[in-house]
């Protein structure tokens, strides 16, 4: 084709007469990447909040992860491997909704004073969804890492630990509210943007699915925290030996010497 | 800019009185105050600023009768426009408390008794209350080429039209209501940030054709106008637009449905 010519598209002439077909998947996988993430996130809340649940229970489920059940020892590279495929999502995601934000001052200018005058719930929670969006570029990065490089280091004790006396609670409190809000904004907009679940009246639909957002975020709110307040309770307590690995009683009586 | 008075916080919820729980908000016979922006981008050394004027409200009252009150008794300098002051000919539209809306249809004992007035953005500015939504509107109808593209047989005048079930007629028949009034687009975060962008009139516009049978353009087609960044993938779903429209067009439904018709063409 002529206008795959790398002179022709130079001079800005790619699109004629046929226009480009990229933005169109771009905005496909922006949505599809961002609804994997947001999907993702509810499951990895009810993975991390087995903790309320029991210590004995959360390290049960931490060690299916690494195929402890089905190959009879862990291997915690299946969850790197995991962490890695959440990463591409991510870095992806991030790369096509960067277009969207106020690239700057006069952008920024014109959203900020437009926001404050409308007074419009979903113009304003646009603006959230940016605000927090940039957040998560740098809370999530740090988190990412660290799991992908330790992926063996997850359990009742090791976790507690490391947001307690690794001090990772900070950062875990604020992406908390960060990934709350944005996921929850992100899978309302996902909704109305593509037209789901629209039958007959698109208002009445609309008005249910901004409750079910509320309802869902709040919920992952207070499911996050009660989940954050357990591993620093038991990080707190566990400070003094710090580092040593949690056992659970069942295996430490199958293990006798 | 400069403001000359201190702009109360919009209230759509007036304090209510014996009075106005009848007539539905602020009372007869009370005091209102319109708060309007004066600007004359025309005038060399004009400066952005607010201008209050006291009336009293009368039963009934209009944004179009308070404003024509102000020019004929306090100051003949506002600039504004109407026509039709029945919702119908779309020049009225002005952003009444921080939100676009028709100002003929606009009661003011709903929004008073403090109103602010300001002319809609991204559109050119006349002067006060005053833009060229024309300009525009007629721009973007030929950046999307805003009409019928029929076949040639069609243009027999002693053809038959073709049938059309009464539910599609009337889905079109929604659509011909927009009055080109500029709210959707002064309404839209997306067209503030990105003068380009298409606005909600004009992804309207080809929802419409495309769901006529009378035009004979292909998705292809569609694609090559809106099948971009400032054309439906631009649209953010802030669905302020939908909100605002003072004609009430189903403009949530009509842009997912622009979306994922223009989608469909990514890997096609
Ligand atoms: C670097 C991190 C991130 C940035 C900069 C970012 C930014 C954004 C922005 C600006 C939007 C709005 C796009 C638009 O209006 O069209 C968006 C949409 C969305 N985001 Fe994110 N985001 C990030 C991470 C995440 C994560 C971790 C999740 C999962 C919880 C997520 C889920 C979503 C969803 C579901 C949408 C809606 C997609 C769409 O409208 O097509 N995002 N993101
Ligand atoms: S779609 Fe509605 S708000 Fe937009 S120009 Fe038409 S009538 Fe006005
Ligand atoms: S949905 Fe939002 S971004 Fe899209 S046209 Fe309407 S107001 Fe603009
Ligand atoms: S004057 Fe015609 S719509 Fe208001």
């Amino acid at each position: 084709m002529a206008s795959t010519s790398p002179t022709i598209a130079g001079v800005g002439l790619a699109d004629r007469p046929r226009a480009s077909r990229v933005p169109a998947r771009l905005d496909l996988l922006q949505s599809f990447t961002g609804g994997v993430l947001a999907l993702f996130m509810w499951g990895h809340m009810f993975f991390v909040s087995t903790i309320l649940v029991s210590k004995d229970f959360m390290w049960t489920v931490t060690r299916m992860f690494e195929g402890y059940f089905i190959f009879g020892k862990p291997y915690p590279g299946i969850v790197s491997v995991i962490v890695f495929g959440i990463l591409v999502m991510f870095v992806a995601h991030a790369f096509l909704a960067v277009r969207k934000l106020p690239i700057n001052f006069r952008q920024w200018q014109m959203y900020r004073g437009h926001m404050k005058v409308m007074k419009h719930e979903d113009t304003t929670l646009w603006w959230v969804q940016a605000i927090t969006g940039f957040m998560l570029f740098f809370l999530v990065t740090v988190h990412l890492y660290q799991m992908l490089m330790h992926p063996g280091l997850i359990g009742p004790y090791e976790s507690a630990d490391r947001v307690w006396s690794g001090r990772w609670w900070p950062l875990y409190l604020v992406m908390l509210f960060a990934v709350e809000l944005h996921g929850g904004i992100g899978l309302y907009r996902l909704a109305v943007k593509w037209g789901w679940f629209e039958r007959g009246d698109a208002d009445a639909t609309r008005s249910a699915l901004k409750k079910a957002k509320w309802a869902l975020t709040v919920f992952f709110l207070a499911l996050g925290l009660a989940t954050l307040g357990a591993y620093m309770k038991i990080g707190y307590e566990h400070a003094d030996r710090a580092g040593e690995r949690y056992v659970p009683a069942s295996v430490q009586q199958g293990a006798v010497k | 800019m400069t403001t000359t008075t201190i702009v109360k916080a919009p209230s759509t919820t007036p304090a209510p009185s014996a009075t106005a729980a009848r007539s539905g908000g602020v009372a007869t016979g009370t005091k209102i105050r319109v708060h309007a922006l004066r600007y004359n981008p025309q005038e060399p050394g004009s400066v952005p600023r607010m201008q209050t004027y006291e009336l009293e409200q009368s039963e009934g009252m209009t944004l179009f009768i308070a404003l024509n009150e102000i020019r004929e008794t306090q100051d003949p300098t506002l600039q504004f426009d109407f026509v039709c002051r029945a919702g119908i000919c779309g020049s009225c539209a002005m952003m009444v408390n921080g939100r676009p809306t028709l100002a003929c249809r606009t009661l003011t004992r709903d929004v008073g008794p403090d109103i602010t007035l300001a002319p809609l953005p991204v559109f050119e500015l006349i002067g006060d209350l005053s833009v060229n939504t024309g300009k525009w509107m007629r721009g973007t109808s030929e950046r999307l080429q805003a009409w019928l593209h029929g076949d040639a047989k069609a243009r027999d005048i002693n053809r038959l039209e073709e049938r059309m079930e009464p539910e599609l007629a009337e889905q079109l028949n929604e659509l011909d209501r927009c009055v080109e009034c500029g709210c959707c687009v002064a309404s839209c975060g997306t067209a503030r940030m990105r003068p380009d962008f298409v606005g909600a009139v004009g992804m309207a516009k080809i929802a419409r054709f495309r769901l006529d049978p009378r035009d004979k353009r292909t998705d292809d087609d569609y694609y090559e106008l809106v099948g971009t960044d400032d054309g439906v993938f631009g649209c953010m779903s802030l669905l302020a637009c939908h909100d605002v429209c003072p004609k009430d067009l189903p403009l949530q439904t009509q842009i997912a449905f622009l979306r994922r018709k223009m989608a469909g063409k990514g890997w096609a």
